[in-house]
């Protein structure tokens, strides 16, 4: 079996960390690596570096960033933001990324992700979607790094996400963004239902609050993951507190 | 310390080599064969499918002088599987075949997703100077969709519902099913391992 993922997340800004609240209205957050640094000692089991405003500028990320992270890094990570080809994915991972992580570009060309995995092996290839809920069912977002850009994709949350794991993706993160950044808690129906359909890992974003949150995700939506940003960055949940709380509430965790 | 990485267009190896270099390794990434016999040690690293890995191999003449290499082997994740002799991935593909069996696909199932993505719990089988200083239950990073057969090879395993072969020795060979260069303190602590195997 695999311990249950404690995955911060990193939106990252030019070097800093940001994060808002239903993704606008960013405020910073420190220095990126040496987060990153703090992340790693206390027992984060991965670590996800979205470039929030590389997708909607149509830029990509700096690689030699990517490098450095890499260095300072012995826990896996994934990277994200603007990565449209297989040659930008292929060169994040050169630069020492365990994963990528494709949005909005996938949405754009499906065939991102058959090409990705076939190239780099499906293990490296992360779907992230970002749903809704919308007129009486989940529906899939793009451009949601910045709220000018942001707008519907015209796809059911579901169809989506079995699409693009046939297509190849090796993990699905999917972002619950009537959740994100007001710590509500994790939205289980529709992390459950997706759970239930798919057979790669899948990994809870958005709403996490307290540490019954992460316990619930675990326990009622059996997800592999669960991502959490400023919870963690505000310092309201330690992470060791948290892997803790879990391993006594009977979930595995690596501690 | 001295370590030579076999950089075939396979796979991350950018990772790999900071793990060696944060141990105090000096690192040579080569893809020619000429460079193997001289080696002090080797480390083939992978990531990706079999068939294409074998075929960058293979047409970089690097198949036989690996096969030939007497000194410390080590295959990690993908490398592992590249010690065996076939794998059902990509309809089939002949591999190094320096250590007996055939590469099979993780089996799936209820809390079990594929690709094993994630850290799992190292079953000791038998003593192994890889191992020196590292404890049953320790955990360790694995990402794979296929998994190497179960045999006198294994010196420790994960359970995902089947027995993975997380490390295998087999003469001068070893591999790491897992990613040592992304499994903290007990990643570091075998990779150090390998690089104090007598050469």
């Amino acid at each position: 079996m695999t311990a249950r993922r404690i995955i911060p997340c990193l939106d990252v800004k030019d070097g800093r960390v940001v994060k808002g609240v239903r993704f606008e209205g960013h405020v910073d957050m420190g220095d990126a690596a040496e987060l990153a640094a703090r992340y790693r000692d206390e027992g984060a089991d991965e670590l996800v570096f979205y470039d929030i405003t590389a997708s909607p500028e149509g830029r990509t990320l700096d690689y030699s960033w990517v490098q450095d992270i890499a260095r300072l890094l012995d826990i896996p990570f994934c990277v994200a933001g603007g990565i449209r080809t297989v040659e930008q994915a292929a060169r994040c991972l050169d630069h020492g990324a365990d994963k990528v992580s494709i949005n909005s570009p996938a949405l754009e060309r499906p065939e991102l992700i058959t090409e990705m995995a076939e190239r780099l092996g499906r293990q490296c290839v992360v779907v992230g979607v970002d749903s809704a809920f919308q007129d009486g069912e989940w529906k899939v977002h793009k451009y949601t790094g910045d709220p000018d850009a942001r707008r519907g994709a015209g796809k059911r949350t579901l169809d989506w996400i079995l699409e693009a794991q046939s297509l190849g993706a090796g993990e699905i993160v999917l972002n619950c963004i009537d959740q994100d950044g007001v710590r509500k808690g994790y939205d289980i129906a529709q992390l459950s239902a997706v759970r239930e359909r798919l057979t790669i890992p899948l990994v809870a974003s958005g709403g996490a609050g307290a540490m019954e949150h992460f316990l619930s995700a675990f326990k009622d939506a059996d997800v592999s993951g669960a991502l959490a940003a400023s919870v963690f960055h505000s310092g309201a949940i330690a992470i060791p507190d948290l892997k803790t709380y879990l391993d006594a509430h009977g979930i595995e965790v690596r501690i | 310390m001295d370590v030579t990485l076999i950089g075939y267009g396979a796979g991350n190896i950018a990772s790999v080599r900071f793990a060696l270099e944060r141990l105090g390794a000096r690192v040579r990434i080569t893809d020619d064969p000429a460079d193997v016999p001289e080696a002090e040690r080797v480390i083939l690293p992978g990531v990706g499918a079999a068939g294409y890995a074998m075929k960058q191999l293979n047409a970089l003449g690097l198949t036989d002088a690996l096969r030939a290499f007497e000194r410390p082997l080590l295959g990690v994740c993908l490398g592992q599987q590249l010690l065996f002799e076939t794998s059902d991935e990509d309809g089939g593909a002949d591999m190094l075949g320096l250590i007996d069996g055939r590469v099979t696909p993780v089996i799936s199932g209820p809390s079990r997703p594929s690709p094993h993505m994630g850290w799992s719990r190292l079953h000791i089988r038998r003593d192994d100077p890889l191992m020196q200083g590292v404890e049953a239950g320790e955990w360790v990073y694995f990402v794979h969709s296929f998994v190497c057969p179960d045999g006198p090879a294994t010196v420790a395993y994960a359970d995902y519902g089947q027995t993975v072969p997380a490390v295998v020795n087999s003469g001068n060979r070893w591999g790491c099913q897992f990613h040592p260069e992304r499994s903290a303190k007990t990643g570091a602590r075998i990779l150090k391992n390998f690089l104090e195997l007598p050469a």
